[in-house]
């Protein structure tokens, strides 16, 4: 028993990352850095390239990366956190704890205008409602269509109370009905099959087969088409527009490695980083790769209108938004 | 004596309180500054957290009386340790895998519906609202009240079957004398339980419940510990938990009875088996219920993907990860337990028992949140990291630990502290010659059962992952969150079996022992 006990707590203590001389932290979120995400090749591509170390320390998601920033403070560890979206800007900008990242934005590629000078984007994605083909013959034509349309058919969403995409629903439709938006939500509640805490409990709900439609994103069909060989999950383009989620980077005043942290973030916008990130993060890159995307991504719903809803007025006013939402849909 | 098994149990007390209270000082310390809900918010989440909490314990347990007897009443059919292996699996599983299991029998794509629409009856009802919440909370915690009142009711003394036997009771009155009693004095503890895995639910309670109409209090800590990120609020509301769950099991475990019969520990019972149809019935019933979405689980991870997950190095690590941590924080729980349970015995108060439970009472979140943060501002959050996931997880296993120890130490404390006195036999001598013999069975269920419970934790991994720490259910989650939905089916197969391996660790059933 001593015995065991003793592997055990070496096991424990060997499975903790080493720590090396020269290195550079980059805070992000699990499915960046997982074997089959773009964290791997992207760190051996920035590592050939500084000959320095470049450390994933890696939390739940984008939420998360900003809480841990704000409970360690001043003691934070990372030099750079990379995961944040834009719809958490705002509040990551009031903690303080980020620096300007002083790189030329003219070679971005976004649906929208991006001036930030602390924010970097590296990828982006629309919201779109993704739909089973095998269940629903004739898909919503537009946001309307789907939350007037036959409660016989239901979709499964996010919670925005504690979720992005559940954030990024109540501001499409805030968007679209303005003072409606109350009224849309009662009406569309009778199509709603229940409301998650999270994307992955409702995309999970979703192959399930328990309901034909979720909220998702526009590039979640090239996942399947791409690693599945499967074209049963597509993603429909609303005429009303869709919210954007464009994922950023930023540098920490406090970084340990300011250089290297200017370095990776002029770096992630080369090909070096974007190449791995359409199929490593099933996102659309901010800036151009080395080759064309695969011909799965082209063939992705391109909505015609992004609706650019700006960081500073969703912080002001996800709190009325989230009650009246809680109050349409009964609470 | 008296004395050191009262220190044991106040050293416990002590240790937990102080680990609650410095997460929960740490949280309100922040100085960061959250929007946080409104008081109307918060008293509608507060009855609604009430409400599907008593409602849950009450079905959970009042179901598992019969299944409790019934298998009591038959001790000897083909499957049975199985089936009771089996039903110590839920524990483990994480609460997604389980909610998929129990869509995959009661969803719209499940079982039942395609069955009902194939003999004509039509798409039955959606089961997400109250419905969905309550058949989720039955399976999860209908076969652990089972496990623990079977306890109980198998741990009557043979003595009492002798004397039941010769006034030859008949099985009404084996029920009203002899069964009933034990239940009595087990059955306070046992809703006290389920009633704050309840109060504590989470993903069960969002997923199924249908919309914000179903939100509990933990749900408004997660928020306020997420998106608002308001730590004073998730503190506070932790606190109103702890009070609301805190007061409710002081009243329910209020009302129980002394112990009216002692229990046998450690040997063989000598219950006339019973020929009922009913219990078959019941038997029946409940396995089907809890069977059906584990099949379902089985099925699920059936796929080619199983192969490549056993064949990744990462599967490994977070096996051994969730091994070593589920070995530790469970020995621990049931340390802790145990001082606690010597407590108990030497002061039976009610305030002991209800300490027992903190672990639950307490979201793990808030704990391991306020804990995360002290290491953080101590500056030593590498190294100790893996301590707190051991510390914490043993403290959410301490009440299911402590449930079972409680009453089983009380009773060789009843039994044989006059005879040990009077041999002369304390401390070590008296723990290794006589207690642990006798404690054996309940001892290994409480392992067992602690073991189950940590090899399931998301929450406090949650928290402290991202550093190199990850267990099975968060590589499954991982899996999960970026659309690889087979992999997540597979490791939660995987993980469903180890489970079952861990079981082996629980008591065997009375009547071999007692054969050899």
């Amino acid at each position: 028993m001593l015995r065991f006990a003793l592997t055990a707590v070496i096991a424990l203590l060997v499975l903790q990352p080493a720590r090396a001389a020269e290195s550079l932290t980059v805070l992000t979120y699990e499915s960046f850095t997982a074997e089959w995400g773009p964290g791997p090749a992207i760190e051996k591509a920035f590592e050939a390239q500084c000959g320095c170390d470049l450390k994933w320390v890696a939390v739940g998601d984008g939420v998360a990366i900003l809480n841990r920033l704000k409970l360690e403070g001043d003691s934070a560890s990372a030099d750079i956190a990379l995961g944040l979206d834009n719809n958490l800007i705002a509040e990551a900008r009031a903690t303080g704890l980020f620096t300007s990242h002083s790189q030329k934005l003219d070679g971005l590629k976004l649906p929208l205008a991006w001036t930030d000078d602390t924010f970097l984007p590296y990828d982006y994605a629309h919201f779109a409602v993704v739909y089973d083909t095998q269940k629903l013959e004739t898909p919503p034509k537009s946001l309307d269509e789907l939350v007037r349309g036959d409660p016989e058919y239901k979709i499964i969403i996010e919670d925005p109370r504690t979720s992005t995409p559940g954030l990024g629903l109540l501001i499409w439709i805030k968007a679209v009905y303005g003072d409606k938006a109350g009224e849309a939500w009662k009406t569309f509640k009778h199509r709603v099959l229940t409301v998650t805490p999270g994307w992955s409990e409702a995309y999970a709900l979703f192959t399930k087969g328990e309901a034909p439609m979720v909220l998702s994103y526009t590039t979640s069909p090239a996942y399947h088409e791409i690693a599945e060989k499967s074209t049963r999950y597509q993603a429909i383009a609303f005429p009303e527009g869709h919210p954007i989620q464009v994922e950023v980077a930023a540098k920490l005043a406090k970084a340990k490695s300011p250089a290297l942290a200017d370095k990776f973030l002029a770096f992630m916008l080369t090909t070096g980083f974007q190449d791995q990130i359409p199929t490593g993060n099933w996102m659309l890159p901010a800036a151009p790769t080395s080759t064309p995307l695969p011909a799965e991504f082209d063939k992705l719903v391109k909505p015609v209108k992004t609706l650019d809803i700006s960081p500073d007025e969703v912080a002001t006013n996800r709190r009325a938004w989230t009650d009246e939402w809680l109050a349409a849909m009964g609470r | 004596m008296r004395r050191r098994r009262l220190l044991a149990g106040g050293a416990v007390l002590v240790v937990l309180t102080a680990l609650v209270l410095a997460a929960l000082f740490a949280l309100v310390t922040t100085g960061i500054e959250g929007r946080g809900g409104t008081a109307g918010y918060i008293a509608g989440v507060t009855l609604f957290t009430l409400l599907q909490a008593s409602l849950s314990a009450v079905l959970s347990v009042g179901l598992a009386v019969p299944v409790a007897l019934a298998l009591a009443s038959r001790p000897a059919f083909p499957g049975r340790r199985l089936l009771l292996r089996l039903f110590a699996v839920p524990m483990a599983l994480p609460v997604l895998v389980g909610v998929i299991g129990i869509l995959s029998v009661y969803g719209q794509a499940g079982v039942l519906n395609r069955l009902a629409e194939w003999s004509g009856a039509g798409a039955l009802p959606p089961i997400y609202g109250l419905a969905g919440i309550l058949i989720a909370h039955v399976f999860y915690n209908l076969p652990l009240a089972t496990l623990l009142l079977l306890a109980r009711l198998e741990a009557t003394a043979p003595e009492t079957w002798r004397i039941a036997a010769s006034l030859g009771l008949g099985p009404r009155n084996v029920f009203r004398f002899i069964d009933w009693p034990q239940l009595r004095e087990a059955l306070p503890r046992v809703l006290g339980l389920v009633f704050m895995l309840a109060v504590a639910s989470f993903t069960i309670v969002l997923t199924l419940g249908g919309g914000p109409g179903a939100t509990t209090l933990e749900v408004a800590i997660y928020q306020a510990l997420r998106f608002d990120f308001d730590p004073g609020l998730a503190a506070r509301l932790a606190m109103l938990q702890i009070a609301i769950s805190g007061a409710v099991v002081l009243i329910v475990g209020g009302s129980g009875q002394a112990l009216g019969v002692e229990p046998a520990l450690g040997r063989g019972s000598l219950r006339p088996p019973s020929k009922s149809s009913w219990s078959l019935f019941a038997i029946g019933l409940a396995a089907l219920f809890v069977l059906g979405p584990l099949l379902a689980v089985l099925i699920g991870g059936l796929t080619p993907a199983l192969g490549k997950v056993l064949s990744e190095p990462l599967f490994y690590r977070a096996l051994l990860t969730s091994l070593v941590i589920a070995a530790f924080s469970s020995l621990l729980a049931v340390a802790a337990a145990y001082g606690l349970a010597l407590a108990r015995a030497a002061h039976p108060s009610r305030a002991l028992e209800t300490a027992a439970l903190i672990g639950l009472v307490v979201p793990p979140v808030v704990i391991a949140a306020g804990w995360f943060l002290i290491a953080h501002r101590l500056g030593v959050a590498q190294p100790v990291t893996p301590l707190l996931v051991v510390l914490l997880n043993a403290m959410m296993a301490i009440p299911y630990a402590a449930s079972v120890l409680l009453p089983a130490v009380h009773a060789t404390a009843e039994r044989y502290d006059r005879l040990s006195a009077s041999l002369g036999l304390s401390g070590m001598v008296r723990f290794w010659r006589i207690d642990l013999p006798l404690l054996a069975r309940p001892m290994g269920l409480a392992l067992g059962l602690a073991a189950l419970v940590s090899l399931g934790d998301l929450g406090i991994i949650a928290i402290f992952g991202g550093e190199g720490l990850t267990t099975l259910p968060l590589l499954l989650y991982q899996r999960l969150g970026s659309y690889r939905t087979e992999d997540a089916a597979a490791l939660a197969l995987l993980l469903m079996g180890l489970s079952l391996a861990l079981t082996w660790l629980l008591p065997r059933r009375n009547r071999e022992e007692g054969a050899r």
